[in-house]
């Protein structure tokens, strides 16, 4: 057991976890944060992805205790109370999900990927870039609208920054 | 329509949880004193259980019990049922083998539990797992169907001589052969229809909770149809009576069919809550999804259809042989029979059909409905031979289909479908102006000149939704009925719960369903709620599968609210003094129709449970109940149309185009059929250019992990662009046909013929990945 000390979505914690619990399941079995998903032990989905320091992690691939001293972002910190991120309306008004359990970690990875292309994307950047991330219901279609609209949407809300 | 009612493209209700990580799924769900299971599995396709040693793993940290295949037969849990009766040509019923939840003494397929363990926790029970030692003697096992009818080859169950379940027929042999007597061309072909795993991105997973003072069980699992999971398990598995059985289904990540079955997982887990006397939590991974799953498809087939001089089909006789897997799942028996050779008649006027299908064992992971259902299996057979009949006629493949359509409906084909209505001519027209089918050979050529193979492919489906009437399915052998149920109950305070035997898992329903209340009754959707998956709360139902919740779900939903609106029609008459005919109902207000008398919906609803001033004799209360059982089929139909370039130095398939023209009759929420199309779409695909679940030939899964199984990405995939035309389905009076399925059924055959096209060559299996195209290219 070890004792593992993050911030998770602003808030200072300290877990004591078995050394080979997954980021992941600190997440959902310790803080019940369980809008990060599993959806596949390899890697290959994106369900769990988050974000730490900024940037898009799957979750599933390190060990909680590899997150000591991280600042981790879930599904649940990225909205201002009731006030969503524009990701996470673009894929509610342009119908980016179906059943959802892919969702939090679409949302997570497009979020990313709009940081590191500064809003500067096109349709297939975005393809590309989502391939880390499975949805079996949409076909994609929506969610790549979803990513391109809230990029256009991060844009105009960094400007007003 | 109104901005929230039929026709809108209505955000969807449920998104908020979603997108803000606040859904919850099975495995979200943690009760008190709860324990984990971990399901030993065979590492064999094909074994007798010789023995099992637990004394070891019982000794380690944490566990609670291990529990084994011969426990749960000692304990009387029945074997799975396969819920269609299917009699073979020679009248004998369709011979099953025993499907204990747990292998006592054989396994058939590689991923079959043996036994199960209960721990403090998941990494406990699996630690503990791999302590158990199970003496297997291995047999010699088959994979594919070809092999498993052989003789000689190794036999899976005595009750099934020589792996066959089945040798059924459909169709007027008699007939079939004279048009292919007379006859002026005839067209071969031979395919496969390969095997997938449907691959939810939610894994499967069940928490089972006895409760001993009460004996009472509470189920949460991944399912599409609780009502239909807590009848089987009591009925049939002996778990308990349905009053001492609930069965929640919360929220689901998907079905796509694979959560129809009740699986032995969640049988396992109900018995072993009981057993060791605390909740039981099971969670699938997504290597077990594979191994456990039911697949979809895995047909080889071989058909004929015979021409006239005039380009028209006289004839079309086809023989199928299924795979069933080691075991006959839950709705197996009927997807290749009643679900896929009765679609054999395509779009087209064919007098005379037979067909046969051979269902067969072997050591696979069993098979049933994954989306489709044996309407892909028939689509892509029909679609694959009217393009290899016009190469072989020389003329062109969207005429050649014209002059076979069905133009007069209701339409009797020769394999039990009555189609009632539909505009074959016109979802192609319209599907061939999305994509400029007259502009294609210059495309074609300009293609050519930078070095590039172009190819266009048209598949034109039809399938049958709306599953289905009661009488008629029975007919053919269906244990259940297949209505559905509905009940409006309408608060003091006016605001209205829905509670449908339909269930969510994707589909929008909390929104759709809201929305024809709207429409009726002028009510914002904020004020309508969609309670359902929960056999406690709600009335007996059916589920959601073979795109029915629409056509069959809504309607049952518009039966009830006729009954409330006729009651609140009465009550708003009373209390304006006047008579009910003249009460209409507009924007949430009942008014005498010609006047500006009118009274709030609420205040109705007020007024029936105040019950100060209510007609004379009439009950208190606001709240009906409907059950509505479907009086045919519906035919969702369609063109779709693909256009796209291999690269013949790699075999690299790459979209310049896909088109849908459907036909779904009236859409409720465009945005949301715009998404199911796109889904399944995708996943047929999938089916075309990537995914495969491939099996050695003893048996050993290839394919069982993202890692080896390749599901569509993003970036495998086109943009999409759909178009309606409409016919209303007459079957319902919302003239609904259903949309859950049909990109799944008519994509793949769309893709192999544009592939085909572009290569020169007809013969290609799927999935056509670039190392088969490019040998197909370079084949001698």
């Amino acid at each position: 057991m070890s004792t593992v000390k993050l911030t998770v979505n602003g808030k200072a914690v300290a877990v004591d976890v078995e050394d080979r619990t997954l980021l992941v399941h600190l997440l959902r079995d310790h803080l019940n944060l369980t809008g990060t998903h599993v959806g596949c032990d390899t890697s290959q989905c994106g369900a769990c992805v988050v974000h730490i320091d900024g940037r898009a992690v799957k979750s599933c691939t390190m060990l909680a205790g590899q997150a000591d001293g991280a600042d981790v972002t879930t599904i649940e910190g990225i909205a201002k109370g009731d006030e969503l991120h524009p990701m996470q309306a673009a894929f509610r008004d342009n119908h980016g999900l179906q059943c959802g359990y892919c969702t939090p970690g679409m949302i997570m990875s497009a979020i990313d990927i709009v940081h590191r292309y500064g809003g500067q994307l096109d349709e297939a950047t975005v393809r590309h870039e989502l391939e880390g991330n499975i949805c079996r219901c949409t076909g994609y279609h929506n969610i790549v609208k979803a990513v391109l609209d809230a990029a256009g949407r991060m844009k105009v809300a960094q400007a007003a920054e | 329509m109104g901005v929230e009612g039929i026709g809108a493209s209505v955000v969807r209700k449920e998104d908020k949880r979603f997108i803000t990580g606040k859904g919850r799924y099975v495995d979200d769900i943690k009760l008190t004193g709860m324990t984990y299971a971990h399901f030993i599995r065979s590492p064999h396709a094909h074994a007798k259980v010789k023995g099992i040693d637990s004394s070891a793993a019982l000794k380690m940290p944490g566990v609670v019990a291990v529990l084994t295949g011969k426990q749960i037969v000692d304990d009387k849990v029945g074997n799975l049922i396969c819920g269609w009766a299917i009699t073979s040509k020679d009248g004998s019923p369709m011979k099953m083998g025993a499907w204990p939840a747990m292998a006592p003494e054989t396994v058939r397929f590689v991923g079959q539990a043996v036994a199960v363990v209960i721990a403090e926790s998941k990494n406990l029970a699996r630690d503990a797992a791999e302590a158990v030692v199970v003496d297997y003697e291995e047999l010699p096992a088959v994979a594919d169907v070809t092999a498993a009818i052989k003789a000689g080859a190794p036999q899976l169950h005595p009750e099934a001589p020589g792996n066959q379940v089945y040798d059924w027929v459909i169709g007027d042999e008699g007939a079939v052969d004279a048009a292919f007597a007379k006859a002026a061309n005839v067209v071969k072909l031979d395919l496969a229809n390969n095997r997938l795993a449907p691959n939810a991105m939610e894994p499967r997973a069940a928490i089972a909770d006895y409760d001993a003072a009460e004996e009472h069980f509470t189920l949460y699992t991944t399912s599409q149809n609780p009502h239909v999971a807590r009848l089987v398990l009591s009925a049939f598995y002996n778990i308990a009576p349905e009053h001492k059985l609930r069965v929640i289904a919360p929220d689901v990540g998907g079905g796509f069919g694979s959560k129809i079955f009740i699986y032995p997982e969640e049988m396992v887990a109900l018995w072993a809550s009981k057993k060791v006397g605390r909740p039981v939590k099971w969670t699938g991974d997504r290597t077990e999804a594979f191994l456990t799953d039911a697949h979809g498809r895995d047909h080889v087939t071989h058909a004929e259809m015979a021409f006239d001089t005039n380009n028209k089909i006289t004839g079309l006789k086809v023989k199928t042989y299924a795979n069933f897997g080691a075991y006959m799942s839950l709705f197996s028996s009927s997807v290749p029979t009643y679900l896929y050779a009765t679609l054999l008649s395509g779009q087209y006027n064919i007098p005379a059909i037979h067909a046969e299908v051979i269902g067969v064992y072997t050591n696979t992971t069993p098979v049933d409905a994954y989306r489709g259902a044996g309407r892909p299996e028939a689509s892509y057979l029909i679609e694959r031979m009217m393009e290899t009949a016009a190469r072989q006629l020389k003329v062109d493949p969207a005429a050649l289909r014209r002059t076979n359509f069905i133009t007069q409906f209701p339409h009797q084909t020769p394999v039990i479908m009555a189609y009632d209505t539909g505009d074959f001519n016109a979802s192609l027209d319209a599907a061939m102006k999305a994509i400029d089918y007259a502009g294609f050979p210059a495309r074609k050529a300009k293609a050519k000149a930078d070095g590039k193979l172009r190819g266009i492919g048209v598949s034109c489906y039809i399938e049958a939704c709306g599953i289905a009437p009661s009488k008629a399915v029975g007919s053919l052998g269906a244990g259940v009925g297949l209505w559905e149920s509905a009940e409006v109950r309408v608060n003091p305070v006016g605001t209205i719960e829905i509670l449908t035997g339909s269930h969510s898992h994707g589909q929008g329903h909390e929104t759709t369903f809201c929305q024809l209340v709207a429409d009726r009754l002028g009510v914002p959707i904020s004020q309508v709620s969609i309670v359902h998956g929960d056999t406690d709360k709600v009335q007996f139902g059916m589920g959601t599968y073979g795109s029915r919740s629409a056509a069959v779900g809504l309607t049952a939903i518009l039966k009830a609210m006729e009954k409330v609106e006729s009651k609140a029609k009465k009550i708003a008459a009373h209390a304006l003094e006047a008579s009910e005919a003249d009460i209409v109902i507009e924007n949430g207000e009942f008014k005498v129709t010609g006047t500006d008398k009118a009274i709030a919906f609420p205040m109705v609803a007020l007024a029936a449970y105040t019950a100060h001033n209510l007609p004379d004799g009439m009950e208190p209360g606001l709240k009906e109940t409907a059950f509505y059982d479907p009086t045919n089929f519906t035919f969702p139909a369609g063109a779709y149309i693909c256009e796209l370039e291999v690269d013949a130095g790699t075999g690299k398939t790459s979209f310049v185009n896909f088109v849908a023209a459907d036909d779904f009759g009236r859409l409720i929420n465009p945005m949301i059929v715009e998404g199911q199309v796109h889904g399944g779409l995708a996943q047929g695909i999938g089916q075309a250019l990537l995914e495969h679940a491939i099996y050695d030939a003893n048996g050993q899964p290839v394919t069982a992990s993202f890692m080896d199984y390749t599901m569509p990405r993003a970036d495998d995939l086109p943009s999409f662009k759909l178009s309606h035309t409409t016919t209303l389905c007459p079957g319902n009076p919302l003239g609904i046909k259903g949309c859950g399925e049909a990109g799944a059924i008519g994509a793949s055959a769309a893709v192999i013929n544009a592939i085909t096209d572009a290569i020169g060559k007809n013969n290609l299996e799927m999935p056509a990945t670039p190392d088969r195209v490019w040998r197909t290219i370079h084949a001698a």
